[in-house]
């Protein structure tokens, strides 16, 4: 029996090597303490009622920021963990075996687990501001993304200590991630994990181009809404056309391993090649999806920080409808190398020098933004200066790789690598960070220390430069991507060391930002004005943070920036075009346990499927019908905010003022 | 204290007889009003979710057409199908989508009764649909003609049965509405709801007629 | 402060990568190539770069600048204008400008793309070596219908002659890369892709395999050595006189799951290439349904007939695996 028990933990639980038994150790200590602060203060309650079933955007997109923070941090420790192997040739800290599952795991966390979520915590949290909106079209919804997201992502997590990590790759390639060559159930935790939380950003992508296309503050006309609120309607229109591409591969894969079906497999007429196509007509899409709303942050605070209006409005917004729409036509650059013919290679290069066109206009036009405006660098503002430069070589670089015959020179080597980090550190994470900076304040209601954020900032560029830009030429010096070992006689190991100490400056970098955010926490100056970076939209109108309701009464909208132009009006010493509004009551919606209960059973349910034991599946999906009947059978799902109340926190709120 | 200027177009309306009982009172119009326009909202946002949905079918459509040759030595589409009962159950749904049409004429004349006996009809022509579509799995998974023989009939089987997956879906939901439909009589709410399922149902109609041409046509052609 | 600032770290990019060209020590493989191919290809990527730098350049100087000249500074007399949003003059230039380099950019990769079509034979008076490759799980198994004879993990071949390379995986989807003779193709199951490339001059090149394909691909790394037809005849009577014949159990035993080391052998087993391939090619669909290029298929039916007729002359059919369908794909090619 006893023996039994000890086979079956052996298999269940990741065992055989002292890094994953201090991972195990750590996490089991911050879930005690975690607990226990809990109990202590006595705050399960309030956890429960302020967080875990509350509707509200703005704490639904906090906890997408808080999330995508812990998962930065374990995205960056993998890559830390993978630059430390090959810093130097034939190093034996991590065995392939590992090292095949970190390089997976980092690349499936940064883009999936971290770069969506925060890019929907930055939607959740300024989208209804900015377009003068009590809250996004549908509460429950975006709530049940959130937790779809959450759960999804803590099932890919767990792979890491129970069952074993999936080892094939961040897009996992059929037949390499077909049973016949990955039987663990990596692959499985695999297609849960990023299953349920893509369901969750198919709902986000819905939610959202309602909450744009409907919900915008009388007299806001499309062609006035903020910039950033454009780039989340043009990556949201990419999420929902990509998306259930990837819903169909991930099902498809998981009946290839789980019925034996022969979609993807070398026997019974299965087609690899097929998932490759499938998968990279979602993957393509996606990296635009990400780096869109990057594009539409840099122009909300070029616009801001540079005091003049967005330059080339119109151009922009078409620039990036153009963006959305090419970016569907382009899958096939990533793998020129399969030998599809001349005319397929010519075809697909071309387009995908296309979207080099739109993104230089938009280049263009930020650097007329700040062209006879008055540049002010705070921390916001130097993320987005530096990210030009590096953007534009990345796109360079892009470019280069779009060239279909180069591109069988530079595929699938370091080259690729240090491309693709470059857009999407230097393009979207530098984005994301640039926008967590600039609505920060109106998260929390006060601004990160300046000064460590100086530093970190710093310590991001430079280290940024040194990692990365020694990669192209060992790309070019035929090292190639995945490789765990090398040899001393292939001349890679001086980049390799000098690319790892950029990796390690990055990674003190972050360490700064943590370090930021704790500190402006314990020291921070409440922004009592509620606009304190002196900004142009809506958002900035209201207190920081913003009360429930978001507007007291809702804005009347003449104009493009138009609290801006408001101020302006008021410095002039003229009267506001506005009317003050009597206050109403506001509709609100209740919180729901719903989406986090249902979550917890689309949790369960994908445990059983990874592990093939029904007594989860089966539990765990009817748990999922239950909570979508309940739902549908709850109608007092909404209240009214009196305006007594109302009155009280405005006066609470402004009070200070 | 309502005034109709008021404009709050954010909120899932909703109907809300309990919550607001003190400031209800004159304020029925707004409420009506802004109540149309939420559930118009929530329509829309259905649309949207049809379109993904359409996405998915096309991708299963598109793998279906890429590996309907790869028959691995078992059974062909022409040695497979079994047109009459294809064509009967293309009927029955056919019939289906009519009978929800009919229930939401009987919704807006406002006749409860005829629009939950409507819904009854659709959702036993429903029932027998998916129940022939079980039937004529059950009878090629006899012959030997399983989801893991061929890559053409992993494509069949994934395709046919997530459509036939969604029609029983559908199904809950219907049984679920009638009741619904019992207890709280034409609402907005309700009303909105009847609509939304009935685009769905001829969503799934149209589909249906794809995989009727796609599949089965060309298959035994 | 902040001009400085950005150059200072453009210039410091710069000097970087200088530094660290130099420190590699010599040129990298791919801007060093030693072949027509791996030469077309570096004009290419030296090409490409120069048309994005034209835009890139100014681009980085002119955000330099500006940064520079705008910045909030009591007693900055640069002009501001919070209004100015549109000019068409301006936007129509910079739509203009990425227009104009990236159709200069389209027509260059255009005529690449078909110049350095993989499949087409490479201009020489002298006739192509054909060399088969199969990806395996983690080794690659080279063979030379011509020679008769096979080897694991590294390749011999003739300076100044085209080799055609056909190449397949009986594994998971692997890459053919050879970085100083030129560019990469992927060795996918049941397809055969050619890829002609040519040594200009003696060496021992490095090959790889590009693509992952699960626990030791790192360890597919072979050499390919490019020496003189005289050397090259000698090799291979050194290796039909030495070696041992690869058989039919020895590759199933040689295709299992792990590493191996280099290894030559006097003979393999005819048609072994075409069986490997038809073992995956789709049956019902005719052949090569896999997303390759027809022309490609056909190409290699015809090369596939002609070995075919060449074995038939050959005794003895030693061939278990899939006999049938060899005959099969022996039809198709002839109705062609």
């Amino acid at each position: 029996m006893l023996e039994k028990i000890k086979e079956f933990a052996g298999d269940f639980f990741v065992t055989g090597d002292p890094l994953i038994y201090g991972a195990d150790v750590s996490i089991a200590l911050a879930l005690i303490s975690i607990i226990t602060v809990l109990t202590y203060f006595k705050k399960w309650g309030w956890l429960w009622r302020e967080w875990l079933t509350t509707v509200d955007h703005k704490r639904i997109g906090i906890m997408y920021i808080i999330a995508s923070i812990l998962m930065l941090f374990r995205g960056g420790v993998d890559a830390l963990l993978m630059r430390t192997q090959i810093a130097l040739p034939d190093v034996h800290f991590l065995e392939p075996e590992h090292y095949n599952q970190i390089f997976t795991t980092h690349g499936v966390i940064m883009i999936l687990f971290m770069a969506m979520p925060l890019m929907f915590g930055l939607f959740n949290i300024v989208v209804p501001l900015q377009i003068g909106a009590r809250d996004v079209a549908y509460p429950f919804l975006n709530s049940l993304s959130f937790w779809m997201f959450f759960f999804g992502a803590m099932l890919f997590n767990m792979s890491f200590v129970i069952g074993g990590s999936p080892d094939a790759g961040w897009l996992s390639y059929a037949p390499l991630s077909e049973l016949s060559h990955s039987p663990g159930v990596g692959q499985d935790f695999y297609i849960w994990g990023i299953q349920i939380s893509g369901i969750g950003s198919l709902a986000t992508g819905i939610n959202f181009i309602v909450t744009i296309l409907k919900m915008r503050a009388p007299g806001m006309k499309l062609m006035q809404m903020p910039m950033f609120s454009w780039s989340v309607l043009s990556s949201c229109v990419t999420i929902i056309f990509a998306f259930p591409i990837l819903t169909v591969t991930l099902a498809l894969l998981f009946l290839d391993r789980y019925l034996g079906a022969h979609f993807f497999t070398l026997d019974g007429g299965g087609n690899p090649m097929m998932y490759v196509n499938l998968i990279w007509m979602w993957g393509h899409p996606e990296v635009y999806i990400v780096v869109l709303p990057a594009f539409g942050i840099y122009s909300e605070i070029v616009a801001t920080f540079s005091k003049k209006k967005l330059f080339g409005y119109k151009s922009m917004v078409f620039a990036m409808m153009i963006i959305s729409v090419l970016s569907f036509f382009t899958w096939l650059h990533h793998f020129f190398t399969m030998g599809s013919g001349a005319d397929v290679n010519a075809f697909f290069a071309i387009t995908t020098m296309l979207i080099a066109i739109p993104t230089g206009v938009k280049v263009f036009n930020w650097l007329f933004t700040m062209f006879r405006g008055r540049i002010t660098f705070s921390t916001p503002m130097m993320w987005t200066i530096a990210f030009i430069p590096c953007f534009v070589i990345g796109g360079m670089t892009g470019v280069l790789l779009s060239v279909a015959p180069a591109d069988f020179q530079f595929h699938n080597s370091y080259f690729l690598i240090a491309h693709f980090h470059q857009v999407l550190i230097g393009g979207v994470a530098f984005g994301y960070f640039a926008g967590l900076y600039y609505w920060w304040p109106k998260m929390f209601g006060f601004k990160l220390n300046e000064k460590l954020g100086k530093w970190a900032f710093w310590l991001w560029n430079i280290g940024f430069y040194v990692c990365f830009m020694p990669q192209y030429f060992l790309g070019l010096d035929g090292m190639t991507r995945r490789v765990s070992e090398y040899s001393w006689d292939m001349g890679w190991g001086p980049l390799n060391l000098v690319s790892t100490i950029g990796g390690f400056l990055m990674g003190i970098g972050f360490l700064f930002q943590v370090w930021q955010i704790a500190h402006s926490i314990k020291f921070m100056e409440r922004d009592t004005t509620g606009d304190p970076w002196n900004g142009r939209t809506l958002e900035w109108s209201i207190p920081s943070p913003a009360p429930l309701y978001n507007f007291a009464t809702l804005p009347q909208v003449q104009n493009q920036d138009d609290w801006w132009e408001d101020k302006q009006r008021k410095a002039n010493g003229l009267p506001s075009t506005k009317k003050p509004q009597p206050l109403e009551p506001i509709h609100m919606p209740k919180n729901s346990a719903i989406p986090f209960i249902m979550s917890v059973c689309w949790f369960v349910a994908g445990f059983g499927f990874v592990f093939d034991w029904l007594i989860f599946a089966i539990p765990g999906m009817i748990g999922v019908f239950i909570c979508l009947l309940a739902r549908s059978f709850s109608y007092d799902t909404d209240y009214y905010i009196p305006v007594d109340e109302i009155k009280r926190t405005e006066a609470a709120l402004r009070g200070a003022n | 204290m309502l005034t109709r200027k008021f404009k709050t177009r954010p909120f899932m309306a909703a109907h809300t007889d309990t919550a607001h009982g003190s400031h209800a009172g004159g304020g029925h119009g707004h409420d009506e009003h802004h109540e149309h326009e939420h559930e118009s909202m929530k329509t829309f946002g259905f649309w949207l979710f049809l379109m993904t949905d359409c996405i998915l079918f096309a991708t299963l459509f598109a793998t279906y057409i890429v590996l309907k040759g790869n028959t691995n030595g078992g059974p062909t589409a022409h040695e497979l199908f079994e047109m009459p009962g294809i064509i009967a159950s293309t009927f029955i749904l056919l019939t289906s989508s009519f009978t929800s049409g009919l229930a939401v004429l009987a919704m807006h004349k406002k006749n409860v009764k005829g629009l939950i006996m409507w819904l009854g009809v659709t959702v036993l022509l429903g029932a027998s649909f998916v129940a022939l579509e079980v039937t004529e799995f059950i009878k090629m998974v006899h012959e030997g003609a399983t989801i893991s023989t061929s890559a053409f009939l992993s494509g069949f089987f994934t395709l046919v049965g997530t459509h036939g997956l969604h029609v029983s879906l559908g199904l809950f939901w219907m049984i679920g509405l009638m009741i619904q439909l019992s207890r709280r009589g034409i609402t907005p709410v309700t009303q909105r709801k009847v609509n939304v399922i009935s685009l769905y149902w001829h969503f799934l109609d149209v589909v249906w007629i794809f995989v009727f041409t796609i599949v089965y046509m060309m298959g035994v052609m | 402060m902040k001009k400085r600032s950005v150059m200072k770290r453009i210039t410091a990019a710069f000097m970087l990568t200088l530094t660290m060209v130099l420190l590699s020590g010599c040129n990298p493989m791919v801007l060093d190539p030693k072949g027509p191919v791996g030469d077309s290809q570096r004009d290419l990527i030296w090409i490409s770069t120069l048309l994005c730098a034209i835009i890139i350049v100014p681009v980085l100087i002119l955000t330099a600048v500006i940064v520079w000249r705008y910045r909030d500074k009591p007693g900055n007399k640069a002009a501001y204008k919070p209004k100015w949003e549109h000019s068409t003059k301006l936007e129509t230039i910079w739509w203009g400008i990425p227009i104009v380099i990236i159709v200069i950019l389209a027509v260059v990769t255009v005529r690449y793309t078909y110049h350095l079509e993989p499949s087409k034979p490479l201009e020489s008076e002298k006739e192509p070596l054909v060399i088969e490759v199969t990806s395996l799980d983690w080794k690659w198994l080279f063979t030379y219908p011509e020679q008769n004879i096979a080897t694991v993990n590294y390749l011999k071949f003739p300076e100044d002659r085209p080799i055609e390379f056909k190449l397949t995986s009986d594994a998971p989807m692997n890459s053919f890369w050879i970085p100083q003779l030129g560019g990469q193709i992927y060795t996918m199951s049941g397809m055969a892709m050619t890829l002609f490339l040519q040594a200009d001059e003696p060496g021992v090149y490095y090959g790889a395999g590009a693509n992952f394909t699960g626990k030791d691909f790192g360890k597919m790394r072979f050499d390919a050595t490019a020496t003189s037809e005289e050397e090259f005849a000698a090799w291979v009577q050194e290796v039909k006189g030495t070696g041992t014949e690869l058989t039919m159990d020895g590759y199933g035993k040689l295709a299992e799951q792990g590493t191996a080391e280099i290894q030559s052998f006097s003979g393999y087993p005819q048609g072994l290439f075409n069986s490997i391939v038809n073992k995956y090619a789709v049956p019902g669909s005719g052949g090569h349904h896999h997303g390759g290029e027809s022309t490609e298929s056909a190409e290699y039916s015809k090369a596939s007939t002609d070995e075919a007729k060449s074995t038939a002359d050959d005794q003895e059919m030693n061939m278990d695996m899939d006999a049938e369908m060899d005959m099969d794909h022996e039809h198709h090619a002839d109705h062609e």
